[in-house]
């Protein structure tokens, strides 16, 4: 605890911003409110930091929504809320959206999520799926209805296919691996906004197949079959590792904090924020999440006390740069 | 026809029959409402079993947090009661008023009494209506107002908040001071200047150089550039226009919700009342005022007071409106004002049960049952007020 406040004490001293921290009754009573809205998925994230941050700073009123990610970026982008979760970079559009309003943000990668794709316990015969299985599988057109489509050797079993609402990220960032731009995801699967159900129906049906974040099949192990992903350079297992180190391609997905420029001004806001990339690596496994490697990290604390402005992942022309994420996010 | 009838009612082996037929039919019918009753305990003794362990008083207590056993429900049941209570503040009246009004004062004409028609079938409709539009409908009018004037965060026009500007000396204790307003000019630090502590006592300021500060430890000596942090401090009477994502839009939203069901119940109650009450009243030279107000009304009372009661029940269990409204599920402090932000019990529960880990599931459970005793509660009250009031018709 301790070390935690010189730390803080130190990164706002960095900001150059005068002296404001480093004595505890500062920061017992510092006033404000920090509000933040957005993502489902990130949720769990800045809960936990947020009630850390209460131990800290028990005046600072901070309030967390689950309004999406998209959602949550409609509110950030009209300057209602100080900080939005996402489970996904920034879109063209609500860049846009950012730029007319005048909200400038900073963009800060704080965990990976892996997306696991788990079939269930009966299921014998897949020992591993590759993209382009998964695209016969999931895309709209195929003539792919049974396993024994799949693979000739596979038993001919009706493939039920289980997948979160179209509103998530976690259905975008599957969307945009499989179908890319223009394809489109077949309509006749079972859809649920809670990922439980989607446990539940993956667990309790032999054919079935099922996407959702990593976090729920670590939880439901017991219940379900993972299945390793082929990218390219043979099949892989989601774990910690494998998700951290980027050999779990193209599955893992970092989540995201934006934070709007003018809030960060704030005091409350900005000793939130420092105090989120301070302890977040931890709260973020405690969660169920993956850290982002050390040198990831550093450059997020690095881009927030410079208070590096805009997204990185969409160019000037506002499309989207290709590349894995390590390499993109400087 | 009759001496038909008569005749089968006499032959022995048609009455074996019917008496078969008889019994057959108490059998499904006892059936029917076994069902309903050992599907109730069912769902009631998997909740609870679920439940019971997590379910102590710091559970009423406690803030939520990341950790299940340590997650509680205290902001979403103390937002609960507060925007159930503005609901039932404004639903009550307003329902009670319009079905009064549909009921006791109908038209004549055959223009009005067509008009008069349309506006009941609305009603009928609006009740079927999902709760979500209304919480779509109520982020517009309550919490936006149109986009008319103002957001949330830039009010046109508020009452009863006071702004402060505080500061940090270098010996590390937070330095107070009134302001005159949110965008009053920046607090210029001065040496004389007279500012609280923590403890309420006035200390003066002493301003010097940033390298000079990194020296000095106390109190009242400021570095020059030291920051200003301006906050405001919201007494209880606080509003502001428009809204804002607040108790008041919460509370008015469900207050959509509830109002068809508010007032078709009322109406029903209304028109049970005999009508040879209203016409001795009348007779009697009450004016139509006079007979509504202590005849009709009151004899209405216990038909109103019970579909008021549906209705809060149904206002309490709402998640979708108060997720349009409030989205806000992770929050440490109790609304204080009407303006405060908040978070309802049955966004905490849809959140804690969407979680991976089947301990919040638990916690989930245990939220539910605060949420069941909560109306239970209620509707306790509302059954002792509407034996209170129940006066037998003379």
């Amino acid at each position: 605890m301790k070390s935690m406040k010189f730390a803080l004490a130190g990164a706002v001293a960095l900001l150059g911003i005068g002296v404001f921290a480093g004595d505890a009754s500062a920061q017992r009573n510092l006033r404000g409110a920090v509000k933040i809205d957005g993502s489902s998925t990130v949720y769990p994230i800045t809960e936990a930091v947020a009630e850390e941050f209460g131990a800290v700073a028990p005046r600072v009123n901070v309030t967390v929504g689950i309004s999406g990610t998209g959602g949550g970026f409609k509110r950030f982008t009209i300057g209602e809320t100080d900080i939005s979760d996402a489970s996904r970079p920034i879109k063209a559009k609500e860049l846009a959206a950012c730029k007319k309003n005048g909200v400038e943000f900073i963009e800060i990668p704080v965990a990976y999520d892996g997306l696991s794709i788990v079939v269930n316990k009966k299921n014998y015969w897949v020992d591993y799926l590759s993209v382009d299985e998964l695209k016969k599988i999931f895309l709209e057109g195929t003539n792919v209805k049974r396993w024994s489509d799949l693979r000739a050797d596979w038993p001919d079993v009706e493939i039920v296919m289980y997948s979160p609402g179209a509103d998530s990220g976690t259905f975008d960032y599957f969307k945009e691996v499989i179908a890319g731009k223009t394809g489109s995801i077949r309509p006749d699967m079972s859809v649920s906004e809670d990922d439980n159900v989607l446990v539940r129906g993956v667990a309790g049906e032999a054919g079935a197949i099922g996407f959702f974040g990593a976090a729920y099949y670590f939880e439901n192990a017991d219940k379900l079959k993972i299945v390793p992903i082929d990218g390219g350079n043979g099949p892989v297992t989601p774990t910690a590792e494998t998700i951290e180190n980027g050999e779990y391609a193209p599955f893992s997905r970092p989540l995201f904090i934006y934070v709007n420029k003018n809030s960060a001004r704030r005091p409350e806001v900005r000793m939130f924020v420092e105090f989120y990339l301070e302890s977040g690596p931890d709260l973020v496994e405690e969660v169920g999440y993956v850290k982002l490697p050390p040198e990831i990290h550093s450059r997020t604390e690095k881009n927030f006390r410079t208070m590096r402005t805009g997204t990185q992942f969409l160019d000037a022309k506002g499309e989207k740069v290709k590349g894995p994420f390590p390499s993109v996010y400087q | 026809m009759n001496g038909v009838q008569l005749d089968t009612l006499g032959s022995p082996r048609s009455r074996r029959s019917r008496v078969r037929k008889n019994r057959a039919f108490l059998f499904v019918s006892a059936l029917a409402s076994l069902m309903s009753i050992v599907i109730l305990a069912v769902l009631l003794g998997s909740i609870v079993s679920k439940g019971l362990k997590h379910l102590d008083l710091s559970f009423l207590t406690d803030p939520p947090s990341r950790k299940a056993e340590k997650a509680g429900l205290a902001p979403a049941l103390w937002g609960t009661i507060w925007i159930c209570s503005v609901c039932a503040i404004a639903a009550l009246p307003l329902g009670v008023g319009a079905a009064v009004f549909l009921e006791e004062f109908k038209p004549k004409g055959r223009f009005k009494r067509r008009v008069h028609a349309f506006i009941e079938l609305n009603i009928r409709n609006l009740a079927g209506v999902p709760s979500i539009v209304y919480g779509i409908l109520g982020l517009t009018i309550f919490v936006q107002m149109f986009g008319l004037a103002g957001t949330a965060n830039e009010p046109v026009w508020s009452f009863g908040e006071r702004w402060r500007d505080q500061i940090v000396d270098t010996s590390g204790q937070m330095l107070d001071i009134r302001a005159a307003g949110k965008n009053a000019p920046d607090l210029e630090l001065r040496d004389g200047l007279v500012m609280r502590d923590e403890d309420g006592r006035d200390v003066t300021l002493r301003v010097i150089s940033a390298e000079e500060a990194m020296e000095i430890e106390e109190a009242g000596v400021v570095a020059a550039d030291a920051y200003v942090n301006r906050y405001n401090i919201r007494s209880w009477y606080y509003v502001q226009l428009p809204p804002g994502r607040t108790v008041l839009a919460g509370g008015l939203t469900l207050m959509l919700v509830v109002l068809p069901i508010v007032i078709i119940s009322s109406q029903e109650a209304l028109r049970a009342v005999p009508n040879s009450l209203r016409e001795a009243a009348l007779a009697t030279g009450a004016t139509r005022w006079q007979m509504i107000s202590r005849i009709t009304l009151p004899a209405a009372t216990p038909g109103v007071m019970t579909g008021s009661i549906l209705a809060m029940s149904r206002a309490i269990g709402e998640a979708a409106p108060i997720l349009v409204i409030s989205g806000v599920v992770f929050i440490r402090f109790f609304p204080k004002n009407l303006m405060d932000e908040f978070t309802a019990m049955p966004l905490q529960i849809y959140e804690w049960a969407g979680r991976p880990q089947e301990e919040f599931h638990n916690v989930a459970a245990s939220g539910i049952m605060v949420l069941l005793a909560v109306l239970l509660t209620f509707n306790t009250i509302a059954v002792i007020l509407r034996a209170k009031v129940q006066r037998p018709l003379q």
